[in-house]
């Protein structure tokens, strides 16, 4: 066991305040790799692990601020984490004796919080957190109700801990607490969830308030298929972002209004290749970025919606918008989630510019710096899932746009050319259209456009 | 004597500022460059602390935007700040192992040296005991962020030169409610490039290393978009 303290960070510092943990109970730490972060004086730093092991516990909790040396989580080193993992008869014994101690640590850190309610055995399975046995849930429903439901919570709450509690109907009395004077954190509701425990006295009461939330509104068809998950199953309940709310109701919608239909594409990306490996450090030097497919595809993409309209077209009811402007969204991909924003203009562009505007807008969505009208008015998408790894895809169209690209990778492919044998690097490119407008033909017209401009690219147009 | 390589990048958006930072603090852990200062200004950006409070941002995401304000919450110490053209902000790449090991005195160092400037353009400027920054009197005149991982420092500080100070009205500066106030409103006129060359040689003198110019670079990409 190593001890981690607070460390001294200059002479007259006394005491930090554990901003952040970077790893959680249980988790494996590197030695001298990034532990936890800490905030003296307008200055954060990171604190780096002291040895290589477990991390077995976590005495500090985020936010408290303690004197300097003071221990603030200890690390299992390689050994003795490694008897503790398999199940052998020993290690709980061996597990045993050290769960009173760090408590008794915490209560002399923090001796105004009250101690621990009674370390019963549902407390003693997330200390020996690396090996619980959550397949077998049967075996421990019996014995718990019989826990007292009101139990007394040691130490205080945070309003996060309340909340998670109260949403996903958690008795906090049965979570063990690891924070400072036993204090039940975050992770610790998160272990207890993850564990798969039942989900406290009245299961059958929280099982209703699904179907109801969600009744089969027209609005809102097959939003709430039947809760597929049981109490005691491995789940763990997470709400959804606000943004993942708008993407799956974007989703939805655009499912339910266009008749989708995929039409797939192969085209020969060698000339469009060739130009790239020859200007791309130029790119590099001059402009500061890349020079990737995508802009010799946005643009080629233009040319066809000017040769063809009514894929820059909205239907509006019974009629046909037709848009002068082409405004290309291009679909990003964040942490969590997606975000379009738009290259206005998009024909008027050469492909500097555009490969300029598919930076500046990609950079700044992931930055989430866009600024709302950017998200707005496109009159066409294209979304690049090549870029990771994807062959073909069938996107869903944005609406209300009438259709998609989808750019797959670009590889090298050996292909028949004039009874010979080549190889050329190739790319799949999809069309999801909306059958209710675009017909077949004309999706292949299109196609044809973009597959056209892309194999006959003259040097000259860059 | 240590050498500290200054560079100058001119005004740099925050986020790629921000890029060139970590690559260079990263590059100082490994040992493979030395000592930077880097010396900029920033387009109108309010940046918020690792353990600031959105609370202390006082205006919504729409009116920043519309005000042409961008917003990044970062990894230094410190609450909500602003920075914006007429700011001189300063990076320190710094390893402190060849210095002290010392975040105390290496903020009270980084004050020092803004002091020391201030008072070459004859403002008399000081500290407060509990508030890091620079204040004039009670207003703040520059303020300290720093992040620090490995003993290497990054993020560092803002000096308000002539800046448009009507722009702090979106934040409560730091968490404090305290005025803030620039060189200018001090009635001092000059321009970035003159304080910052001020700057860097008392910097150099505080921490007593040689301060070695480097042709600015990325100042020629920003300006072509």
């Amino acid at each position: 066991m190593t001890d981690v303290v607070m460390p001294q960070m200059g002479e007259s510092i006394v005491e930090g305040t554990l901003t952040k943990w970077l790893k959680k109970r249980g988790d494996r730490v590197e030695r001298d790799e990034p532990l936890f972060e800490i905030s003296t004086d307008k200055v954060d730093t990171e604190i780096p692990s002291p040895a290589a092991g477990t991390l077995s516990e976590v005495l500090v909790e985020e936010g408290a601020t303690v004197g300097i040396n003071t221990v603030v989580a200890r690390i299992a080193e390689e050994g003795g984490a490694a008897a503790a993992k398999p199940a052998e008869p020993a290690a709980p014994a061996e597990k045993a004796p050290e769960a009173p101690a760090a408590v008794a640590a915490v209560s002399v850190a923090a001796p105004a919080e009250k101690a621990p309610e009674a370390p019963a055995p549902v407390a003693a399975a997330p200390a020996a957190a690396p090996a619980p046995p959550p397949v077998e849930p049967e075996a421990k429903p019996a014995e718990e109700p019989a826990a007292e439901p009101a139990a007394e919570v040691s130490g205080p709450l945070s309003p996060l801990v309340r909340k998670m509690a109260r949403e996903n109907n958690i008795d906090l009395s049965r979570v063990k607490g690891t924070g400072a004077g036993g204090r039940i954190t975050k992770q610790d509701v998160e272990a207890y969830m993850a564990q798969g425990t039942p989900a406290a006295p009245g299961p059958a009461a929280a099982a209703p308030a699904v179907p109801v939330a969600a009744p089969p509104d027209a609005s809102k068809p097959a939003a709430a298929p039947p809760p597929a998950f049981s109490p005691g199953a491995k789940t763990k309940i997470e709400p959804l972002s606000t943004m993942r709310i708008k993407i799956a109701e974007h989703m939805l919608l655009s499912k339910r209004t266009s008749a989708h239909v995929t039409t797939i594409h192969r085209v020969d990306m060698t000339k469009v290749a060739k130009l790239r490996e020859r200007f791309k450090g130029q790119f590099q030097a001059n402009h500061g970025f890349s020079l990737t497919y995508l802009p010799f595809i946005t643009a080629a993409a233009a040319v066809a919606l000017r040769q063809f309209p009514l894929l820059n077209a909205s239907l509006d009811g019974n009629n046909i918008v037709y848009h002068n402007e082409i405004h290309i969204g291009i679909a990003v991909a964040l942490d969590n989630g997606l975000i379009v924003p738009v290259i206005r203009g998009a024909d008027e562009k050469n492909v500097l510019g555009l490969q300029r505007a598919i930076v500046d807008l990609a950079t700044r969505a992931r930055s989430r710096q866009l600024k709302p009208d950017e998200v707005l008015g496109g009159t066409f998408s294209i979304t690049n899932f090549g870029s990771f790894g994807s062959l073909v895809g069938t996107p869903i169209i944005n609406q209300p746009q009438v259709a998609i690209l989808g750019v797959g990778t670009v590889d090298k492919t050996p292909v028949v050319i004039d009874d010979a044998i080549a190889i050329r690097s190739i790319c799949h490119v999809s069309l999801s259209f909306d059958h209710r407008l675009i017909d077949g033909a004309l999706a292949d017209q299109f196609m044809t456009k973009v597959k056209q401009v892309l194999e006959g690219w003259a040097e000259e147009v860059l | 004597m240590r050498k500290c390589c200054v560079r100058e990048l001119g005004r740099i958006d925050y986020g790629k500022a921000l890029e060139l930072q970590q690559q260079l603090a990263t590059q100082r852990k490994q040992g493979t460059v030395g000592d930077h200062l880097l010396l900029l200004e920033h387009p109108h950006v309010i940046t918020l602390g690792r353990n600031g409070h959105v609370e202390n941002l006082l205006a919504s995401d729409e009116i920043l935007s519309r005000a042409g304000i961008s917003f990044y919450p970062t990894d230094r110490g410190g609450d909500v700040t602003y920075h914006g053209p007429g700011q001189l902000v300063g990076y320190p790449i710094l390893d402190l192992r060849d210095w002290k090991r010392d975040v105390g005195a290496y903020v009270r160092a980084v004050e020092q040296s803004l002091i020391d400037t201030l008072a070459e353009f004859g403002i008399e400027a000081g500290r407060i005991p509990k508030l890091t920054g620079v204040w004039v009197g009670d207003r703040k005149i520059a303020a300290i962020g720093v992040h620090l991982s490995r003993w290497v420092t990054s993020h560092g500080f803002a000096l308000n030169v002539n800046t448009d100070l009507s722009y702090f009205q979106y934040i409560v500066p730091c968490g404090l409610t305290k005025p803030v106030t620039s060189m200018a409103q001090l009635g001092v006129r000059a321009s970035l490039a003159e304080v910052s060359q001020v700057f860097a040689a008392h910097f150099g003198r505080v921490f007593e290393c040689e301060m070695l110019f480097e042709a600015p670079v990325l100042a020629a990409t920003e300006r072509e978009n």
